[in-house]
């Protein structure tokens, strides 16, 4: 596989520990920023959009607004890619137990929350963008394989692109199964361009995942949710360079190598 | 900023729907205008409305190393894969290439989620029972990583979910990864199957028909749900040069509307169609025939309808097959892009199905009836909830070159 070359000009964070990256650099430090609560603020969203939409849209939405505005990019014209292993796990847990109790009671706003793609809709809804849109996942590699999505619309196409990973908590019998505890999502403008900044060097390779020591507890947030992949790669960002091998597929790993220049 | 996409040759594909499994049942359902719907005996509650069900998805049976994969979604994924060779053409494509160089990208909007429901239906002290207690079943992704299992495929592996629009979508992941040389070939497709989430969730945004539906009829009554599989094989078409059938692109774009309904206005539909325009290097005079998306929601056809008349030029002929098929979700991309691939190998236009008396607002683009006439290039539309769409454009290898 040839190697690909994007920039990186914005990245968000959100989970409950974390409120953004300023955050999570700060913790990399040692220092202890203020933990984010419970909700995401998701404040690209109307009143009326952000009371119907899930946990895991305002996550996803969340996320994307913060690397949106580090980048300076504007949203009408960002093609987005989102990525989530589970999609909501808790639409997903009320839905089979309406239609197990009552079919014809379901909600048809639930409903259409329950797409894979909820969060690029009300995304796109939210900034007015008609640029591309889409949804993916990958399983465990949801965030390798999102990165890999989003960098080659990038290069192939020739233009700035979103990408968001999220997932959060599943809750019920299907989250007893999937064992997905924690809620993270992250965002990342790419651009094609390299002239300056923080570049990504992608890369196939046949190497098993790997990457730098991370603090124990982002281990286990790593271990608790799929999205959460995407910590090594925020940390390299953070540290201003480094490499690690993520999952991009169940048999593709790829080596993604960051470089700095001014 | 304009970017141009190299054509890629389709060199396989292959649908199983209501209407049969495998093309020769599909180009027979379109010649005849058979529909496969019929009235719904799947939901696990009763509800008055028609469905496109795929006929013996219930005996299909893995292989006994994939029996972990085993759920409605990908045994008829595995149904799919046995019609037209397709299996032995992927396997084919990875000896060729190798298992590396070679994609899967596939489009589902539920995957297996009717096992889940099943699981609910059937809880184990707030569990899901020991036989339906198998996590990859119950993930958005089941779909692909069985069929990247069965198929041995080690390349880039992913599911793509934007509902109505997902395996129209995996044609322009595909051209991507095949265009920067990441990959040296792609099988595209997806499955969805029937399950209570969709049927009773549409019925809840009321946009059930209780009859047969009825696209772009002046009193249609809403969509009738299907499932489908199918696949295509793209490769280069320096490696595939006698391929007869091209794709020249997919446009992309978002509605930026609303999370149920399109944007009346088009603007969004358009824009993809003008994508796909610019990046395959043709226009709306070149384009012999359109596989709309034609729901037979009240919205989707007024839009696609209005947007046909503004668009396109008298010549080109229109039509929507979801009365045949059902509304295959997910499915409905790669479904509808078999059916474009057909009309341009055999030189029809399918009729519009299920309409008897047409919307005034449809123009004399509706082909009614099915015709015969050569086609050049044939475009399939897409467009899925969340405002997402997509629009494919075919062609005939050997059509004149002015077209181009």
């Amino acid at each position: 596989m040839h190697t690909l070359t994007v920039q990186v000009e914005g990245i968000g964070v959100w989970s409950p520990q974390l409120a953004d990256f300023s955050a999570l650099r700060r913790l990399l430090a040692g220092e202890a920023p203020a933990v984010s609560g419970m909700r995401p603020a998701a404040a690209a969203l109307s009143p009326n959009e952000r009371r119907r939409a899930p946990e895991s849209v305002l996550v996803a939405i969340e996320a994307a607004s913060q690397a949106t505005a580090m980048s300076g990019r504007t949203m009408e014209n960002l093609a987005c890619v989102f990525a989530s292993a589970y999609g909501d796990q808790a639409t997903t847990d009320y839905l089979c137990r309406v239609l197990a109790r009552v079919p014809t009671e379901l909600s048809p706003t639930r409903f259409h929350n329950a797409v894979h793609n909820a969060s690029a809709g009300y995304w796109t809804i939210a900034t007015d963008c008609r640029a591309p849109s889409s949804a993916i996942c990958a399983g465990d590699a949801s965030f390798g394989a999102g990165l890999l999505e989003a960098a080659v619309l990038a290069c192939a196409d020739n233009r700035p692109v979103l990408l968001v990973c999220s997932d959060t908590a599943g809750i019920g019998p299907l989250g007893e199964l999937i064992g997905c505890t924690g809620t993270f999502g992250c965002a990342l403008v790419l651009s094609p361009s390299a002239s300056a900044g923080a570049r990504l060097r992608l890369a196939a390779t046949t190497s098993p995942p790997r990457h730098p020591p991370l603090p124990a507890e982002w281990v286990a947030w790593m271990q608790g949710n799929p999205s959460a992949a995407g910590l090594p790669l925020l940390a390299m960002l953070a540290q201003g360079g480094g490499d690690c091998v993520l999952a991009a597929a169940d048999h593709l790993r790829l080596h993604v190598h960051m470089e700095t220049s001014a | 900023m304009r970017v141009t996409t190299l054509p890629l040759a389709v060199s396989a594909y292959t649908a199983t729907s209501a209407l049969g499994v495998g093309l020769d049942a599909h180009l027979e359902a379109l010649r005849q205008q058979y529909s496969g719907l019929r009235p719904n005996d799947f939901s696990s509650a009763p509800l008055p409305c028609w469905i496109g069900r795929v006929v013996g998805v219930e005996e299909v049976a893995l292989p006994s190393n994939h029996a972990e994969w085993d759920c409605r979604n990908n045994r008829l994924a595995w149904l799919g894969l046995q019609q037209d060779e397709f299996f032995a053409q992927a396997h084919a494509a990875r000896e060729r290439y190798g298992a590396a160089r070679l994609a899967l990208l596939l489009g589902t909007s539920t995957a297996s989620i009717g096992a889940t429901e099943e699981g609910y239906r059937r809880l184990d002290n707030e569990r899901l029972p020991p036989d339906l207690h198998r996590t990859h079943i119950h993930t958005p992704h089941s779909l692909t990583a069985f069929v990247a299992a069965a198929l041995d495929i080690k390349g880039p592996c992913l599911t793509i979910s934007t509902a109505c629009s997902s395996s129209a979508k995996v044609f322009a992941s595909a051209q991507r990864l095949i265009g920067l040389g990441l990959v040296d070939a792609a099988i595209v497709g997806g499955v969805d199957s029937l399950c209570d989430s969709t049927l009773f969730g549409f019925n809840a945004l009321e946009l059930v028909s209780p009859e047969p539906c009825r696209p772009f009829d002046a009193a249609r009554r809403g969509i009738s749900i299907g499932e489908a599989a199918g696949f295509a094989l793209l490769e280069r078409i320096d490696a595939q040069t006698h391929a007869p059938l091209h794709l020249l692109g997919c446009g992309e774009s978002s509605d930026a509307h609303h999370m149920s309904t399109p944007d009346p206005s088009g603007i969004g539909a358009e824009l993809a169609l003008r994508d796909v325009f610019d990046r395959a290097d043709f226009d709306a005079a070149h384009v012999d025939y359109i596989n709309l998306h034609g729901t037979a929601s009240q919205k989707n056809d007024a839009m696609e309808a209005a947007l046909v008349a503004r668009m396109f030029p008298p010549r080109t002929r229109v039509s929507s097959t979801k009365g045949l098929t059902g509304h295959t979700l997910g499915a409905a991309g790669i479904v509808e892009a078999v059916v474009t691939l057909l009309a341009l190998r055999d030189g029809f236009v399918p009729g519009n199905a299920g309409a008897s008396e047409p919307d005034p607002a449809c123009s004399e683009h509706f082909a009614w009836h099915n015709e015969t006439r050569p086609l050049q290039v044939a475009l399939s539309h897409s467009f899925g909830f969340g405002g997402s769409n997509a629009c494919l454009a075919f062609a005939r290898a050997d059509r004149d070159p002015c077209t181009r």
